[in-house]
């Protein structure tokens, strides 16, 4: 009768304690197990070598600049160059993304979920949107670099930070659209009904009730777009952020940004005379880059904390 | 054998404080290891962290006999079932208290391989839950492990298994089908038949018809009657027709509400033939329940 | 109000419509200048050298092809192990720690890996392990590029492992199965659409990426044909940056105009990998 192994049956005390206190030689289980710790390990260790190689060399620049690391400007001299033109660019970049991205995406994500019917062209928007946000971000680049750069030369003056700041907030717009399309979503229906009951209008349900809920999830999504759009280098080197010598802290003239400059930087030869070096200045560059990013991605993990406890009622 | 068991816990009974309301333990006291019994729990209590799920459960299981777990929501019976054939180790907090012995073998001794003993003691689950795979996958998913590698021996086991689950004749010309292809009832005796495939000395069954219409629980509930002549069952049921229809054992659990914390924490009532649970319980919380006064 | 939320909406339709409306007016243009045969150089040592208008498709096509390659032969490894371990193996103290590192590692910029590809990877790691002929060359930009999109890959499997029913991991348990014939035989197979999905979607990220392929490839913007991973080489990415980078001047001429030829190869090449990807992420939704 016995499918398996005979010994199966057996119901003698003894018996059944020689079956079931059986040693497990499970091989194949332990070196998959050993194989996943490695992964792990690895991936961890690639983090850890990161940041130690990048911290490195950053902190004598840190230790022999100080101050005038963040407000000297860039040049040719790395014991004298500063990100200065850096962050400015990337601080418009910011207003840009908030100015122009924020609103529009929420406004965009607030029709989508609570006005749109369900039609083949607004099915087709929601593809499209997906769509926008798997493009490679150089791709963008060239679109600023024919849209704003080229066609809204009068508005941008051309190669300007207020190219970049667009063609950035055009890169975040889908990020945008998705987390606060998310946000908006887990509204629970509920509320919505309960304010139509009391007769407010759509619009004021919106503005009343959803969006104060859906508020944390929305800066969530806000502050990630974000922290993408300062990290981002590739559609800078399309509309043209120069790379050069240029003191540029204008609106309306040559701009730098801050991954611009590790990117100039790092394949940049040191003069031989100087003390630090580019590697040193670079490095320095990204530890400011990913400090600010870093920094960036905890606000919005509190964000999302909130709102998960705010969804589940604590 | 079976009347052993009855003559031991009516001795229990008779040696009790006659007071109906006295503490749980009475009413099923430990009788030390009893050689007859499949699974013996000694004092078992089982905690989630610090919250004590049940408390304190003493009963033996006889062989070739169906024993029912029946209860209100929240009484440890479905934790109960799963230290018999230690599910409980994957919940991590899950601490384990006093003994379950099968055939007298601790199952919580530290030498003892949890992985032999749920090849031993199988399980079918509250909602079917089929793989993704085959019909015929999902049943020589355990022999397979097993290390049965030939096609002849696995189709052989297969066909019996889908026999003794009373499969067979719906499904022997698609058996190369999903599983999840078939109505809920089927997808239970495919669960059924995926576990006796294996040849497992006992099936443990939580809640396996609570997911499944009046006809298809009937199918399973004649199907239990003809298994059972093979395997010992115990089945946790939410349903106390059910109970009565199939088992010949019952265990009635309970909630006692912690004063402290307001939280529950299942405890055994009584523990007897089924008979005897439904007509004339020793315990008056089980008189309620069974004549549906309570819970 | 609802007008403007619905132009607001249209906005990102526009945005698609400019996009596909500039990469192809300019890769017409470009088609213009150079002619379709003029995309394979014909020359004896073939290349991409866009200053003496020698356009050799198969060169940054190759640099691509490597470079995606070893990103996923250094991504899949570690983002699977990492995602298998997070979802069956983890206790959720350990998944606690690690994954908040893992999404350190996401938010990473690319530019600080295109350093650490350029100052450590290629001088330390590549040169030391494989000794190839110059210190800058395609595998070490590969692997750097590979670090970006681990946790890609790592965070789009454990989801998807994540999604299979505990109820499944239970039946296999429930048969006698030990832990790893239960991951591989029952989770593993379940998940199969979503870990196809993440491996797709990370190998769109590694065609796309761009500042690591640009910083640690080796090359100014121009380079022979080779399909030696040691090589310098040259990506689709890296020749589009190059191509901008040295035009100071009005968009004219083949060499600018060849970015937007190469734009919209990228575009088509990842928006076909993501909507195949997006097919597998829509079955893991329906079987659950």
């Amino acid at each position: 009768m016995a499918l398996v192994s005979p010994s199966i049956k057996a119901t003698t005390q003894a018996q059944v304690r020689a079956s079931i206190t059986r040693r497990d030689r499970n091989i194949g289980g332990l070196v998959l197990y050993v194989l996943l710790l490695i992964a792990v390990a690895t991936t961890l260790l690639v983090l850890f070598t990161l940041l130690a190689r990048l911290f490195a060399p950053a902190l004598p620049v840190f230790r022999d600049r100080g101050l005038s690391f963040f407000t000297g400007t860039i040049g040719s001299n790395p014991d004298k160059v500063g990100i200065w033109p850096g962050l400015y660019g990337s601080f418009i970049i910011g207003i840009g993304v908030i100015v122009v991205s924020i609103p529009l995406g929420v406004a965009a994500a607030i029709y989508l979920e609570d006005y749109a019917q369900n039609r083949w062209y607004n099915r087709l928007i929601v593809i499209n949107i997906r769509n926008l946000a798997g493009i490679p971000a150089v791709i963008y680049g060239i679109l600023g670099l024919t849209i704003f750069v080229g066609w809204l030369e009068p508005l941008t003056t051309g190669k300007t930070v207020i190219a970049a700041a667009l063609t950035l907030a055009v890169l975040v717009l889908p990020i945008v659209i998705i987390t606060a399309t998310e946000a908006i979503r887990s509204v629970p229906q509920g509320l919505r009904d309960a304010g139509y009951g009391v007769g407010a209008s759509k619009w004021e349900v919106t503005r009343d009730h959803v969006l104060p809920y859906a508020a944390p999830g929305i800066l969530t999504g806000t502050v990630l777009s974000l922290a993408r759009a300062l990290g981002e280098a590739a559609p800078l080197i399309l509309i043209g952020a120069i790379t050069g010598l240029l003191p540029a802290t204008s609106l309306d003239g040559p701009f730098t940004a801050l991954p611009m400059t590790i990117y100039s930087w790092s394949s940049k030869a040191t003069p031989p005379k100087s003390v630090l070096g580019f590697d040193n200045v670079a490095a320095a560059a990204g530890v400011a880059l990913l400090l600010l990013v870093l920094v960036f991605n905890i606000i919005a993990v509190i964000f999302r904390n909130r709102f998960e406890k705010q969804r589940i009622g604590l | 054998m079976n009347d052993h068991n009855a003559a031991t816990l009516a001795a229990v009974r008779s040696s009790s404080d006659p007071e109906r309301n006295a503490v749980t333990e009475v009413d099923v006291a430990p009788t030390g290891p009893d050689p007859h019994a499949v699974f013996q729990a000694v004092d078992l209590s089982v905690y989630y962290g610090s919250f004590c799920a049940v408390r304190g459960a003493n009963l033996a299981i006889a062989q070739h006999e169906i024993t029912a777990f029946i209860g209100p929501s929240g009484c440890g019976k479905t934790t109960m079932l799963r230290c018999f054939n230690r599910m409980n180790d994957f919940i991590e907090t899950v601490r384990v208290e006093g003994s379950v012995l099968y055939h007298g073998v601790d199952l919580y001794d530290p030498a003892v391989n949890s992985t032999e003993v749920r090849r031993r003691i199988g399980m079918v689950f509250q909602k079917p839950n089929p793989f993704p795979k085959s019909i015929y996958d999902n049943v020589a998913y355990g022999p397979r492990l097993g290390g049965v590698k030939k096609k002849a021996e696995l189709d052989e086991i297969v066909e019996r298994a889908l026999k003794g689950a009373a499969l067979w004749d719906e499904v022997k010309s698609r058996l190369k089908a999903s599983g999840l292809g078939l109505s809920g009832g089927q997808q239970q005796r495919l669960c059924i038949a995926r576990a006796i495939a294996v040849d497992p000395e006992v099936i443990l069954m939580d809640e396996p018809c609570s997911a499944l219409d009046p006809i298809a629980t009937a199918r399973i509930e004649d199907l239990m009657q003809e298994i059972k002549t093979k395997y010992t069952i115990v089945i946790v049921t939410h349903n106390m027709q059910q109970a009565a229809r199939v088992s010949d054992k019952t265990a009635f659990f309970t909630t006692e509400v912690n004063t402290e914390s307001d939280r529950r924490t299942g405890c055994l009532v009584e523990f007897g033939p089924t008979s005897t649970i439904f007509s004339k319980p020793n315990d008056e919380r089980t008189e309620q329940y069974v004549t549906g006064r309570f819970g | 109000m609802t007008l403007i939320f619905r132009i607001a909406a249209l906005t990102s339709v526009v945005i698609s419509a400019l996009i596909v409306f500039t990469l192809v007016r300019g890769a017409i243009e470009f088609l213009r200048l150079v002619p379709l045969s003029g995309l394979i150089d014909d020359a004896k040592t073939p290349g991409w050298f866009p200053r003496r208008n020698r356009f050799d498709l198969p060169t940054v096509v190759l640099g691509t092809l490597i470079m995606s390659s070893i990103a996923m032969v250094v991504a899949v490894p570690l983002g699977l192990g990492t995602a298998i371990f997070l979802a069956e193996y983890a206790s959720s103290r350990t998944r606690r720690i690690i994954k908040p590192i893992i999404e350190v590692l996401a938010g990473m910029p690319s530019v600080v890996v295109g350093y650490f590809a350029l100052k450590f990877i290629a001088p330390e790691l590549v040169a030391n392990l494989f000794q190839p002929d110059k210190i800058q060359n395609m595998t070490a930009a590969g692997i750097g590029i590979g670090i970006l999109i681990v946790p890609i890959m790592a965070s789009i499997s454990e989801d998807s492992l994540s999604a299979v029913p505990g109820a499944l991991r239970e039946a296999s348990y429930g048969v006698g199965a030990r832990k790893s014939a239960t991951v591989i035989r029952v989770v593993l197979p379940a998940a199969v659409s979503g870990i196809v999905a993440a491996f797709i979607i990370a190998v769109s990220r590694a065609i796309g990426e761009t500042m690591v392929a640009t910083m640690a490839g080796g090359l100014d913007g121009s380079g022979a044909r080779t399909s030696s991973p040691l090589d310098p080489g040259l990506s689709i990415t890296a020749a589009l940056t190059n191509a901008a980078g040295g035009s100071d001047q009005a968009l004219v001429g083949a060499p600018v105009k060849v970015l937007f030829f190469l734009g919209l190869l990228l575009f088509v090449v990842t928006m076909g990998l993501n909507l195949i990807a997006d097919k597998f992420v829509r079955r893991v939704r329906q079987k659950y």
